[in-house]
C-alpha cells in the first residue's frame, strides 16, 4: 500500500487576528493582515505525513488555489514535511468570486493529473466556514468520502476512518481512492523544524493556472453585504423563577 | 561573486593587472547580462554570499538596501514556528519553572528538536546552516515568552556553536558539535569568585604533566546551564606567571572525575536557567582537550563573548516587548476613576514612549547582528 497523497491548502487570515469589515461593507480587510495556513488544512497536512512516515504513503503533494501569496503557505507544508507543492494561482479578482465549487473542480483536475489515490483537506475554512469543498470533489470525481474524521487508518481494504458527527462517534470503511476531510481531533500538526524549514527551499513548487487545470471560473454568486455582529445588549436580572416566566411571556418566547 | 585566477609574467606590474582584472570582470558581467538579464546581474553581483534578499533593485537598476525589520520568507518562518513555540508550550510552564527554579526537560528536548540548539551550525555537523541574524530572532522570539529558556538557546547557539565551529579541530567538531545540536547543553566556565569583570585575574589553573597531559584545579562561579550540560568549556591557566597570556580554553566533559557541579544558585530573575558552581578538582584533562591555541583563551573569550552580547542584546529586547504585551491589554481592561487606564493620557504617553523605545533597541540589535554577520565593525 504506497499512496500518493493529495492535500488541499488554503491561505486564510491567521486565526488570532481581530477582523474588521472593510468599509464597503463587502468584505472583511485583508491588506496588511497576518495571513497563515488554515488550521484544519495543517491538520490534514500533518496527516499525510504521519501516514509517509508510517510507510503506508509514498509522497505527499500539497496543493492551493489562490493568490501568489499563497506560495508562502505551500512554504510552510513544505517545511512541515510535504514533499512537493502545487499552487494552482488565481488572480485577485478571481479569487474573489472562488467558491467550493469550483475549488473543488480544480482539485478534481489536479487529482486526476497527479494520479493521487487519496486526497485529505480540512474539514472547513476558517474565513468562510462552508464546510463544501471535500464533498464536492468527491462528487466531481465519483469517489467515495469521509468527512470530519477523527481517525483515519489505511487498511488492506482500503480506509476504516471515524468521524465525528453529532451524535458522537461513526466508524465507516471505504474503499480507495477516496476523499477524506480532517477534524480538529484528528492530530496535532507538528512544528517546522528548522532544519525542514532550511530544506523546503530546495523542494519543487509549480505554478499552474486555471487553463492548465481546464477549469472556467464563473462566477455563481454576488456578496450583497457583509456587517459585523449585532453588538450584545445587556441582559435583564429578575428575582425569582416567577418574574422570569413573566419576563419571558411578554417577550413572546413562551 | 565571480573568483578570478590571474597568471601573469614576472614583469607585469599591478596597472597591467588591473587593467587584465578589469576586462575579465567586464567579460563576465557582459556574458551574465547576456544570460541573465541586468537586474538579476546587478543583483547578484552585489548581494553578500551570507544575506538574502538583502536588496531589490528598482526600475532603473539601482540597488536600494530593504529595511533591517524585514525579513527573508525562511526568517519569517522560523519566527513564526518559535513563537508558536513559544506559545503553545512555553508559556503554560513559565509560572511553574520560575517557581521551581527548574527548566522542564519537555522544554529543553523540544528546543533541540525544532533545530533551535543548532541554528547557525552546518548540516554536515547536524545543525539547520543558517545564519546569526536568525540566531537572534529566535532568541527575540523565545525571550517573549520566557528569559530563562531564551539565554538557554542564545549560549548554546552565539557562544558554545560559534566556539567549536570557529576553533575547533575537526575531531573535535566532528565529537561534540553534533551533541550540542542534538543531545545536550554546554557551559562556557570563565567567571570565579574573584574574577568577573576582571577575567583575567582567574585563578583556575591547568598544570601540563610530564605525561603531556594538563591537571586542572579551581572553582568557577555562576556557570549557566551547568547543572544539565554535557561539556564544559573552561578558561584556566597554564602558566600563571605569564599572567593572562597562559589563559587557555579546555574542553572537559562531564562527568569527569574531579569535575563536580555545585548547589545551584537560589536567584531572583531567570530562575529556569540553572547558575551554579562548578569545581574542578585535580581533573585531568588531556592535550587534545585544548580548544584552539595553548595561551589564547584570553583572545577567545573577549572576541566570542562580544557576539554573545548581541544575542543578550536581543534576549532583553524580546523580554521587553513580551511584558509590554502582556501590559497593554490589562491597561485596556482594569478601571479606575470611571475609566480604564489606558484612557488616561499620561498612561498612553508611558506606553508610547516604551514601545518606541523598545523599537529602537531592537533596530540596534538587529543591525549589530546584521554587521556582524556581513564582518563589518
Amino acid at each position: 500500500m504506497s499512496l500518493k497523497v493529495l492535500v488541499g491548502c488554503k491561505r486564510v487570515i491567521d486565526y488570532a487576528v481581530k477582523i474588521r469589515v472593510r468599509p464597503d461593507k463587502l468584505g472583511v480587510v485583508t491588506e496588511g493582515v497576518k495571513h497563515s495556513m488554515n488550521p484544519f488544512d495543517e491538520i490534514a497536512v500533518e496527516e499525510a505525513i504521519r501516514l509517509r512516515e508510517a510507510k503506508k504513503a509514498k509522497e505527499v503533494v500539497v496543493v492551493s488555489c489562490g493568490i501568489a501569496q499563497a506560495k508562502e503557505t505551500l512554504r510552510t507544508a513544505l517545511a512541515m514535511g510535504a514533499d512537493r507543492a502545487i499552487l494552482v494561482e488565481l488572480s485577485p479578482k478571481e479569487y474573489e468570486i472562488m467558491t467550493p465549487a469550483h475549488v473543488s473542480k480544480i482539485l478534481a483536475a489536479v487529482a486526476k493529473m497527479e494520479g493521487s489515490d487519496l486526497i485529505i483537506l480540512g474539514k472547513q475554512a476558517i474565513d468562510d466556514d462552508c464546510n463544501a469543498t471535500a464533498q464536492m470533489t468527491a462528487a466531481h470525481l465519483d469517489w467515495p468520502q469521509a468527512t470530519s474524521a477523527s481517525k483515519v487508518e489505511v487498511t488492506d481494504a482500503g480506509l476504516t476512518v471515524t468521524r465525528e458527527v453529532d451524535g458522537g462517534l461513526e466508524v465507516i470503511t471505504t474503499q480507495l481512492p477516496a476523499v477524506v476531510s480532517a477534524d480538529l481531533r484528528l492530530n496535532e500538526p507538528r512544528y517546522a523544524t528548522l532544519p525542514n524549514i532550511m530544506k523546503a527551499k530546495k523542494k519543487k513548487m509549480t505554478t499552474l493556472s486555471l487553463s492548465d487545470v481546464g477549469v472556467e471560473l464563473k462566477e455563481h454568486q454576488t456578496v450583497v453585504s457583509v456587517e459585523e455582529p449585532p453588538v450584545r445588549s445587556a441582559g435583564i436580572k429578575v428575582k425569582d423563577v416567577d418574574s422570569l416566566i413573566a419576563a419571558l411571556k411578554q417577550a413572546g418566547r413562551i | 561573486l565571480p573568483r578570478f585566477t590571474v597568471f601573469c609574467r614576472k614583469s607585469s606590474n599591478m596597472a597591467s593587472i588591473y587593467r587584465l582584472l578589469n576586462r575579465k570582470i567586464l567579460q563576465q558581467l557582459v556574458q551574465s547580462v547576456y544570460k541573465n538579464g541586468y537586474r538579476s546581474t546587478v543583483c547578484s553581483s552585489h548581494l553578500a554570499a551570507q544575506q538574502q534578499r538583502r536588496s531589490c533593485s528598482t526600475a532603473s537598476g539601482s540597488i536600494h538596501p530593504l529595511p533591517l525589520t524585514m525579513l527573508s520568507e525562511e526568517e519569517t518562518m522560523m519566527k513564526d514556528m518559535v513563537r508558536k513555540f513559544g506559545e503553545e508550550k512555553v508559556a503554560p510552564l513559565v509560572s511553574s519553572m520560575d517557581e521551581a527554579g527548574i527548566m522542564d526537560d519537555g522544554i529543553l528536548q523540544a528546543l533541540f528538536d525544532n533545530g533551535l540548539m543548532s541554528i547557525e551550525t552546518t548540516p554536515e555537523y547536524g545543525g539547520s546552516g543558517f545564519t546569526f541574524f536568525a540566531s537572534i530572532l529566535a532568541i527575540e522570539e523565545l525571550a517573549r515568552f520566557c528569559p530563562s529558556v531564551s539565554v538557554l538557546c542564545d549560549l548554546q547557539n552565539t557562544l558554545l556553536n560559534t566556539i567549536f565551529t570557529r576553533l575547533g579541530t575537526e575531531q573535535q567538531k566532528q565529537k561534540y558539535l553534533p551533541k550540542l545540536a542534538a543531545e545536550y547543553t554546554g557551559s562556557f566556565c570563565l567567571s570565579e569568585a574573584e574574577s568577573g569583570s576582571d577575567a583575567f585575574a582567574l585563578r583556575t589553573t591547568a598544570i601540563k604533566q610530564p605525561d603531556g597531559t594538563y591537571l586542572m584545579n579551581g572553582t568557577k562561579m555562576w556557570i549557566s546551564s551547568a547543572s544539565h550540560s554535557g561539556v564544559f568549556l573552561v578558561m584556566a591557566n597554564v602558566d600563571p606567571t605569564k599572567g593572562y597570556k597562559g589563559i587557555t580554553c579546555f574542553i572537559v566533559d562531564a562527568g569527569t572525575p574531579g569535575l563536580t557541579v555545585g548547589k545551584k544558585e537560589n536567584k531572583l530573575g531567570l530562575r529556569a536557567s540553572s547558575t551554579c558552581e562548578v569545581n574542578f578538582d585535580n581533573v585531568k584533562v588531556d592535550a587534545s582537550g585544548v580548544l584552539g591555541e595553548v595561551g589564547k583563551g584570553y583572545k577567545y573569550a573577549i572576541e566570542m563573548l562580544n557576539e554573545g552580547r548581541i544575542g543578550i542584546g536581543a534576549q532583553m529586547v524580546g523580554l521587553s516587548q513580551g511584558c509590554l504585551d502582556a501590559t497593554v491589554p490589562y491597561l485596556h481592561q482594569r478601571r479606575q476613576f470611571q475609566q480604564p487606564l489606558y484612557g488616561f493620557q499620561a498612561v498612553q504617553h508611558a506606553v508610547a514612549n516604551m514601545a518606541m523605545e523598545i523599537e529602537a533597541a531592537r533596530l540596534l540589535v538587529y543591525n549589530s547582528a546584521r554587521l556582524q554577520q556581513a564582518r563589518q565593525p
